[in-house]
């Protein structure tokens, strides 16, 4: 009996280890044979495992609308975070730190964006730019990025600017800093963690996005749209490739800050 | 202006300062001098307006009525960057991006100081940290991060210096030992120091000249001793120390003295020792200055004789026994007597009556929350 | 007078003033960006979709008008994929919501005392937003094809009836719904989570002794904010998708969703009036759904 209900007691324990396990694999699944294919030697599709090679690896360009739609994408995908990240920066620190009359409906207006679906989004500005006989294109595909991107700038500053003791700037003003040195010399430096992340979030939502832009670029190809296209006849190895590399950067990007973090803050306990 | 800043400290002066926030009042009315080279304490209640005026004398808060002079000069409008002042935060503020030697190095760099590592890190060797420059403000322990915001206000020589309750967030053993250093530096820089504090023993043991505050006003200022030996009104006389109260209706006025009623006893202070002659009026005692006796003793008119009441608490505290007395009519008294030793000789339930010298009454300009005037 | 709407409340003195001032220069090119490129886009959209077809007659061209037709026109028309696409949404957030709860409670608070543990199994929730998701969609399709293992399995084991396909049916296309979007339900659940003071949960053991009834009276109402934010953040851009159930990946002519019709009225047949109107139309459900969950949980604050 006793054995019994250790064993049951002990499944109950182990249970939920192993399920998220299992959950984390289903999730990595997809990610897996994505890079796995990434070296499959493919006759016409990509679709069955035929041999291994590294030519797609080495010979990333043997298609060369893929790398000019990879060369669009990253470069949408830069300026829309750069100015997303300054207009929602600003929004954040205004919407953490002065309280004004409108602040609530400001909050509110914010937050409607992230709940439009991107058709709504993609279609409302694509007939926008058609009703001011705007061609879609490279510039409306950015507009329109800076646009979905920014409440999740918003969102993610705002986090950090609440966690910034006001006392810091104040000490600033107190220790001879004019208002533009406390901002570049505390704020900026303060809320860098926050931004940082706020762009690398805009990055990978831009970079990723295919609906909205579908609807406002018009004849720009970018690596989603490239994909899209490809689905009916069969997707390339290189975009494997593409997709896999841009994968383990920000993988290695995020595990690295991590761990880092993590050793500081052993380093920090242990002078404690 | 930041770049002139002075050697030694300068005065500082609040005319009539008012500060209203939204359907609130903060500070009303508040006229303050503090001569230079000073330790002043601003001593009160949390939420009394004590970090409201040290802002509004830092700059960070305009207010809404009133000027603000440092050395004469009216600072009222200038910018917190350029007045000579410099704060030690409640909450430290050091800047966690930072190493504890660019903390500190900070203001001198503004001000565009020559050799500011230098002159940063001997203003930590004078709060002996000078050998942790190298580390973070997350790195520290509190009393040390206090210490590194105290040294990086004092490398700026202000002609003043705040300190929002520096000691705060210090255990009692480290928080008295910072007392005695905190004093030591300020007589050794020579700096006006305003030093803000909810602690009363805190601010009587380092301040040359207190000041008491409630509910957004100075109720009394003066000399620790001063205000210990003759508070002026209810609150002084109880967030200093302790104090026995008595209220009455002024019955017999002498060309020295005023007596009062009180359940069938009379209390006299001396009129000099009293703010108001006339009308009712509450008249204090301290517990240490009272004692008792278990027989009715035989008193001059010098003295204040009430009882018989009832010993109802007995407290040993060490130094001192604390005896709770209730008389009838009266009300209750506390008197301190001094453990000598001896045991103590009466017990809980004994008859006593309780005296003390009518030069140690005070008398006070207003009367203890929740009694009436009499008429 | 709009300007002054974002001044300070009571701006008397100069501070004031002067810090009304600072908040125009930080909010006015966000708020400005915001109405030129989300408010006027949902005007123009709401217009275009009571244009009326010009009198020419060609393909493509409408004239300004209050032509409701186009409203009766979608929703007569287009009711199968309105009903598939709130129905796909709703099971799919609610599967995604039954997989990330444990997955959540586990990185939130059982691998607490691993805070390293805790953080590599963050980073591989959210790993997927670093793959493209059409990609992963494809990967899902190859995974999941005729003469896949794993559907060999399934037809072996009778999941599936010898014959079937799974890609391109109705299925296919909530799993990869649901795939796609975990990560958007995990992420808010787990920082909820995270926060739990799991001390509440010691004291509930001693009140109400049994587990599930310390899940429901503490857990659940304590993670409660996460469940709203990230169901929200599940079902509003699953109604909107139609990559899943697009014939390429994993659906078929059978699945079409609202955005498949927005997409193919807006983009080929340039009917621009219906695809707007059935914008509009998804648009306008969604707010009622969501305004009405929110007050529901009464967590309007969380907005
Ligand atoms: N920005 C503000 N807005 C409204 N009320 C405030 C503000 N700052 C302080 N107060 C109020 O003014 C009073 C005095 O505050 P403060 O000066 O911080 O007190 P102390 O430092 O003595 O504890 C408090 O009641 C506080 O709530
Ligand atoms: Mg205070």
């Amino acid at each position: 009996m006793k054995a019994l209900s250790h064993l049951w007691s002990g499944i109950k324990r182990g249970s939920l280890p192993v399920y998220s396990l299992i959950a984390v694999v289903f999730l990595l699944t997809p990610i897996f044979y994505t890079i796995i294919f990434s070296f499959n030697k493919s006759l016409r599709r990509n679709t069955v495992w035929n041999s291994f090679t590294l030519d797609n690896w080495t010979n990333i360009c043997a298609r060369q609308d893929l790398c000019s739609a990879v060369g669009n994408s990253l470069m949408i995908s830069l300026i829309s975070t750069l100015i997303a990240t300054a207009l929602g920066t600003a929004l954040a620190i205004a919407l953490v730190r002065y309280r004004f009359k409108l602040r609530s409906t400001v909050n509110f207006a914010l937050f409607l964006p992230m709940a439009t679906p991107e058709i709504v989004m993609g279609a409302g500005l694509a007939s926008l730019f058609f009703n001011a006989g705007v061609g879609p294109g490279f510039v409306p595909t950015v507009i329109a990025h800076v646009m979905f991107c920014l409440s999740f700038v918003v969102v993610t500053v705002k986090a950090r600017v609440q966690t910034l003791d006001p006392a810091l700037e104040e000490a600033g003003r107190d220790l001879y800093a004019n208002p533009s040195q406390v901002f570049w010399k505390i704020t900026f430096p303060l809320l860098l963690p926050g931004v940082l992340s706020a762009a690398l979030l805009s990055f990978a939502l831009s970079f990723d996005d295919f609906i909205i832009t579908y609807f406002n670029s018009g004849s720009v190809n970018t690596f989603p749209k490239f994909i899209y296209v490809a689905a009916k006849g069969g997707v390339p190895a290189q975009a494997n490739v593409i997709a896999s590399s841009v994968f383990l950067l920000a993988i290695l990007i995020v595990l690295a800050t991590q761990i880092s973090s993590h050793f500081k803050r052993k380093r920090l306990q242990h002078i404690k | 202006m930041a770049g002139e800043l002075s050697v030694a400290g300068a005065d500082l002066e609040l005319i009539d300062v008012r500060k209203d926030f939204p359907g609130f009042t903060a500070l009303d009315d508040m006229d303050l001098h503090i001569p230079a080279g000073q330790f002043f304490a601003l001593l009160g209640p949390s939420g009394c307006g004590k970090t409201t005026t040290l802002r509004i004398v830092a700059g960070l808060e305009t207010p809404t009525q009133g000027r603000v002079l440092i050395g004469g000069k009216d600072i009222t409008d200038t910018k917190p960057h350029d007045r000579p002042v410099n704060t030690v935060f409640q909450s430290y503020a050091l800047f966690p991006h930072m190493t504890i030697l660019e903390n500190v190095a900070f203001g001198l760099r503004q001000r565009k100081v020559e050799d500011p590592l230098a002159k940063a890190q001997a203003g930590l060797d004078l709060v002996e940290l000078g050998h942790i420059g190298a580390r973070r403000p997350q790195q520290l322990s509190g009393g040390q991060q206090q210490r590194v915001a105290l040294a990086r206000a004092l490398v700026n020589r202000p002609s003043l210096l705040l300190l929002d309750e520096p000691l705060g967030a210090l255990d009692l053993k480290l928080r008295r030992q910072m007392q005695i250093e905190l004093k030591a530096i300020q007589m050794e820089v020579g700096l006006t120091f305003l030093h803000v504090t909810h602690d009363q023993e805190e601010a009587m043991d380092m301040a040359d000249t207190v000041a008491v505050m409630n509910k957004g006003r100075i109720e009394q200022m003066g000399s620790p001793e001063a205000l210990y030996d003759r508070p002026k009104t209810a609150f002084v006389s109880r967030f200093l120390g302790q104090s026995n109260l008595f209220v009455g209706k002024v019955s017999e006025e002498n060309p020295n003295s005023v007596s009062i009623e009180v359940g069938g006893a009379k209390i006299t202070v001396d009129k000099k020792r009293a703010e108001k002659h006339t009308g009712t009026v509450a008249i204090g005692v301290r517990p240490e200055k009272a004692t008792f006796h278990e027989e009715k003793p035989n008193l001059g008119a010098d003295h204040v004789l009430i009882g018989p009441g009832e010993i109802i608490d007995i407290r040993f505290t060490g130094v001192s026994n604390q005896y709770l007395i209730e008389i009838p009519n009266i009300g209750e008294i506390t008197v301190f007597a001094q453990n000598v030793g001896k045991s103590p000789v009466v017990e809980l339930g004994a008859k006593v009556w309780v005296s003390w010298k009518v030069e140690h009454s005070f008398g006070l300009r207003d009367l203890p929350d929740g009694t009436e005037d009499l008429g | 007078m709009a300007f002054a709407a974002f001044g300070s409340s009571t701006p008397t003195t100069k501070g004031q003033t002067k810090s009304g001032r600072v908040v125009l220069a930080l909010l006015l090119p966000g708020l400005i960006y915001l109405v030129l490129f989300f408010v006027i886009p949902l005007v123009s959209l709401v217009l275009t979709s009571l244009e009326a077809p010009a009198a020419s007659g060609r393909i493509g061209e409408y004239v300004p008008g209050f032509d409701f037709g186009n409203y009766a026109y979608v929703v007569t028309k287009y009711w199968p994929q309105i009903a598939r696409s709130f129905g796909f949404a709703f099971i799919a957030t609610i599967i995604a919501l039954l997989i990330s709860y444990p997955l959540a409670y586990f990185i939130g608070v059982k691998a607490r005392p691993w805070p390293m543990l805790q953080r590599m199994l963050v980073t591989l929730v959210i790993a997927p937003f670093f793959i493209s998701f059409l990609l992963r969609t494809i990967a899902w399709k190859q995974l999941l094809a005729d003469h896949s293992p794993i559907i060999e399995w399934a037809h072996q084991v009778g999941f599936l009836s010898p014959s079937q396909s799974f890609i391109g049916s109705n299925a296919a296309v909530v799993f990869g719904l649901v795939y796609n979007f975990i990560p958007f339900m995990t992420l808010p659940l787990y920082t909820s989570l995270e926060r739990l003071d799991t001390r509440y949960l010691e004291a509930g053991s001693d009140l109400y002794a049994s587990p599930s009834k310390v899940f429901r009276k503490i857990t659940l109402p304590l993670s409660m904010p996460g469940i709203i934010s990230g169901t929200l953040l599940t079902f509003i851009p699953i109604a909107g998708d139609y990559v899943n159930a697009s014939r390429d990946f994993l659906g078929s002519s059978n699945t079409s969703m609202i955005g498949t019709m927005v997409d193919a009225d807006f983009l080929q047949n340039r009917n621009y009036p219906a695809a707007s109107a059935m914008s509009v139309v998804l648009m306008g459900i969604i707010l009622i759904l969501v305004t009405w969950y929110v007050r529901k949980s009464g967590t309007e604050d969380l907005l």
